[in-house]
C-alpha cells in the first residue's frame, strides 16, 4: 500500500518553529475576528467544523485509517450535550463533559469493532456503524426524531461567561477549538503519533518491531472521536439545536471533504479545508441541490488533480511541513 | 402466517438486490481494487434510464431489461476510462473517494431535476396479478423479480468460474503483468469488468423500478446497507457474495415480521456480530 502523503518531511527544530509561527498567526488572525464586521456565527460554526476535521485528520492523515462515520461523534456528543442541557439543566461545562465523554465511550466501542479489519473494509464497517446509530436516533424518544431537540438554553459557563452573548460565546469556542488543535499537535509529534505514523506507512513493519497497533490505533479512534465530539458539543451552544443531519452519511462525507480539500495529513489543512467547504455552502445556499453537485465535483477533482490538498500544496511548494 | 410469508417474500427480494449489488461490487473490487461508491448512484440510474425509456421513448420493460444496464455500463465504462484508471497504483481510499464524488454528483443532478419524491412505474402487463400458492397470495412480479436475480447471479458466477474468458479475468485480478505479457488486452478487460459489474447494479435498478418506485435517492441508503453485506460476506468469492446476499434479506424479512423496530438495523448488527466472532468476514481470508 502506498502512503498517503508522498512528501513526508522530517520533524526539525525548524520545521516545529514555522509552526508555531503559523500557529501564532492563526489564533491572532481568528482573535480579531469580532472587530471584523464578519459574521461571528458563520466563524464559530466553521471553527466546530475545523476542530471536527482536525480529528478526522488524525486518524486519516498519521494512522492510515479513513473513517467514513465520524459524524456520529458529531451526532451523539450534540444530542447527548443538548439533552442534558435542556432536560436535566446541567450548567453549559458539564454539558460539554457530558457530550464528549459519550463520544469517548462510543468511539471505545466502534473503534473496538472497526480496527478488527483494515483498510477499505475499515471505511464500510464505519460508515454502517454510524448508519445504524442514524436508526438509532431516529427512532430513540430523546432524540424527538425529524424534529430534533431545540430551543437549547445556553446558560452561563462556569457561572461566569454569558454565552447568550455572541462575542463570549465566540471566543470560549476559540479558545475550546485552540486547545483541541493544540491537543492533536502534540498527539503528533509525540513519541505515539510517531507509531501512528509507522503503522501508517507500514504495518506488518511496525508489528514486527514488538508494537502491538491494534492498541495504538484503538487510542487514536478513541483520541480522535472524543475531540469530534467536543466540537460536535460546542457546536451545540452555535447552532442550538440537535438534529439528524448531524448523524447522516451525508455529514461525514463533508467532514471528509473538509479534510481532502484542505490536505490530508497536514497540520492546518483541515482548518482552510473547513473554512473553505463552510464558505461555500454559506454563499451558494440558493442553488438549491447544485451545492451537492459542487462537492462532488471538488471531491472528484481533488482527488484526480490535487491530491495533496490546498495546504498540502503549499507546503509542497516551499518544501516546508504545515 | 400469511404474513410471515409476506415479509419472507419482501426479504428475498431485498435479498435479490444485495445479492447483485455486492456481486458487482465484488467483481470491481477484484480487477480494480476500489470500492466503487457510486454504485448505489449507478443502481438509481437504470431505475431512471427504463423510466426515461417507457415514458420518452415508448419502449417497455423487457427491452428495458437489456437496454438500461447496457446504457449505464457504456457510462461506467466512460468513467473507468476518464478517471478511475487514473488511480492504478495510488492507496485505495482515494477509488473510494472518488467514487463517493461521483454518487453525489450523479445523485444531485437527478435530485435536482426529479426532487426526492418518487416516480411511478409500472408492473408489465405479462407480469401483473397474482397466484395463490395455497399458503400465501404471491404477486406475479415479485416471484419474477426473485426467480431472475437468482438466474443472473448464478449465469455471472458462472460466466467468472467456469468460461475462459472468466479464467482471462480471474487470472488478472491475480497477477495482471504476467497475464499482459500472455498478449492479453487487461486495461481493455479491467474497463469491461466495471462495466459488468455496473450494469449488474443498474440491472437491479430496472428490477426495482415497479417495486420501489424511482427516486433520486434510492440507492443512497442502499449502498451503506450493501457495505455491510459485503463486509460480512467477504469479497473473496462470488458465490459467497450471491448466498450472503440473499440469506441476510432474508433475516431481514423476518424481523420485520418478529420485530419491525430493528428491520433498519439487523444487517449493521450482524455486522458487529460477525466482526467480533469471525473478524475476516463469512467467506474471507485473511487480509
Amino acid at each position: 500500500m502506498s502512503a498517503l502523503t508522498d512528501d513526508t518531511l522530517p520533524v526539525t527544530p525548524r520545521a516545529m518553529r514555522d509552526e508555531m509561527i503559523v500557529f501564532a498567526v492563526m489564533a491572532a488572525l481568528l482573535a480579531v475576528v469580532p472587530f471584523t464586521g464578519i459574521y461571528p456565527f458563520f466563524v464559530m460554526q466553521a471553527l466546530c467544523f475545523a476542530l471536527l476535521a482536525c480529528a478526522f485528520n488524525l486518524l486519516i492523515g498519521y494512522g492510515g485509517l479513513l473513517s467514513f462515520g465520524h459524524a456520529m461523534f458529531l451526532g451523539t456528543a450534540g444530542y447527548v450535550s443538548a439533552h442534558a442541557l435542556k432536560v436535566w439543566g446541567l450548567p453549559p461545562e458539564l454539558g460539554i463533559v457530558v457530550g464528549t465523554a459519550a463520544a469517548a465511550l462510543l468511539g471505545l466501542v466502534t473503534g473496538y469493532i472497526s480496527i478488527k479489519r483494515q483498510g477499505i473494509y475499515f471505511s464500510m464497517i464505519t460508515l454502517a456503524l454510524s448508519q445504524l446509530l442514524y436508526f438509532l436516533y431516529l427512532q430513540a424518544p430523546f432524540t424527538h426524531g425529524e424534529d430534533g431537540i431545540q430551543g437549547i438554553p445556553q446558560g452561563h459557563l462556569l457561572g461566569i461567561f454569558d454565552l447568550s452573548k455572541p462575542i463570549v460565546l465566540y471566543y470560549v469556542v476559540l479558545v475550546g477549538f485552540l486547545a483541541g488543535f493544540l491537543l492533536i499537535y502534540r498527539t503528533i509529534n509525540s513519541p505515539f503519533g510517531e507509531v501512528l505514523k509507522s503503522i501508517r506507512e507500514n504495518e506488518p513493519r511496525a508489528i514486527s518491531l514488538g508494537y502491538k497497533t491494534d492498541q495504538y490505533k484503538l487510542l487514536a479512534f478513541i483520541l480522535s472521536g472524543t475531540l469530534a465530539g467536543f466540537a460536535g458539543s460546542l457546536k451545540v451552544f452555535v447552532a442550538q439545536n440537535a438534529s439528524l443531519t448531524d448523524v447522516h452519511w451525508s455529514m461525514s462525507g463533508e467532514i471528509v471533504l473538509m479534510t481532502l480539500v484542505g490536505g490530508l495529513g497536514t497540520i492546518f489543512g483541515p482548518v482552510v479545508g473547513a473554512f473553505v467547504i463552510i464558505a461555500m455552502q454559506q454563499y451558494l445556499a440558493g442553488f438549491g441541490q447544485w451545492v451537492t453537485v459542487i462537492q462532488g465535483v471538488i471531491f472528484v477533482s481533488c482527488v484526480l488533480l490535487f491530491r495533496r490538498g490546498l495546504v498540502g500544496e503549499l507546503a509542497h511548494l516551499l518544501r516546508r511541513s504545515l | 402466517m400469511q404474513a410471515l410469508y409476506a415479509q419472507l417474500l419482501v426479504g428475498l427480494i431485498n435479498g435479490s438486490f444485495y445479492a447483485l449489488l455486492s456481486l458487482g461490487l465484488a467483481v470491481i473490487f477484484g480487477m480494480l481494487n476500489i470500492i466503487n461508491f457510486a454504485h448505489g448512484a449507478l443502481y438509481m440510474m437504470g431505475a431512471f434510464v427504463a423510466y426515461f425509456l417507457l415514458n420518452l421513448g415508448g419502449i417497455n420493460y423487457w427491452w428495458a431489461l437489456i437496454i438500461a444496464p447496457v446504457i449505464v455500463g457504456i457510462f461506467g465504462m466512460i468513467l473507468e476510462r476518464t478517471m478511475l484508471q487514473w488511480l492504478a497504483g495510488l492507496d485505495h481510499l482515494y477509488g473510494l473517494l472518488l467514487t463517493f464524488g461521483i454518487a453525489l454528483i450523479v445523485q444531485g443532478v437527478f435530485q435536482n431535476y426529479f426532487g426526492s419524491s418518487g416516480l411511478p412505474y409500472s408492473i408489465p402487463d405479462q407480469l401483473k396479478g397474482g397466484v395463490n400458492l395455497g399458503f400465501m397470495f404471491l404477486p406475479i412480479y415479485r416471484g419474477w423479480v426473485v426467480i431472475f436475480s437468482l438466474v443472473v447471479c448464478l449465469a455471472t458466477w458462472f460466466l467468472i468460474e467456469k468460461t475462459q474468458l472468466g479464467a482471462y479475468l480471474r487470472a488478472a485480478t491475480e497477477n495482471p503483468t504476467l497475464v499482459r505479457a500472455f498478449g492479453i488486452n487487461v486495461p481493455r478487460m479491467i474497463t469491461l469488468t466495471y462495466g459488468l459489474g455496473v450494469g449488474l447494479a443498474a440491472l437491479a435498478g430496472v428490477l426495482s423500478a415497479p417495486i420501489n418506485q424511482v427516486r433520486p435517492l434510492m440507492g443512497a441508503d442502499l449502498i451503506i446497507v450493501v457495505f455491510a453485506v459485503v463486509v460480512i460476506g467477504g469479497m473473496g468469492s462470488i458465490m459467497g457474495s450471491i448466498i450472503t446476499g440473499f440469506a441476510l434479506g432474508v433475516i431481514e424479512g423476518l424481523t420485520k415480521f418478529f420485530y419491525p423496530e430493528a428491520s433498519n438495523t439487523v444487517v449493521f448488527v450482524l455486522m458487529v456480530v460477525v466482526l467480533l466472532v469471525k473478524p475476516t468476514g463469512l467467506t474471507g481470508r485473511a487480509a
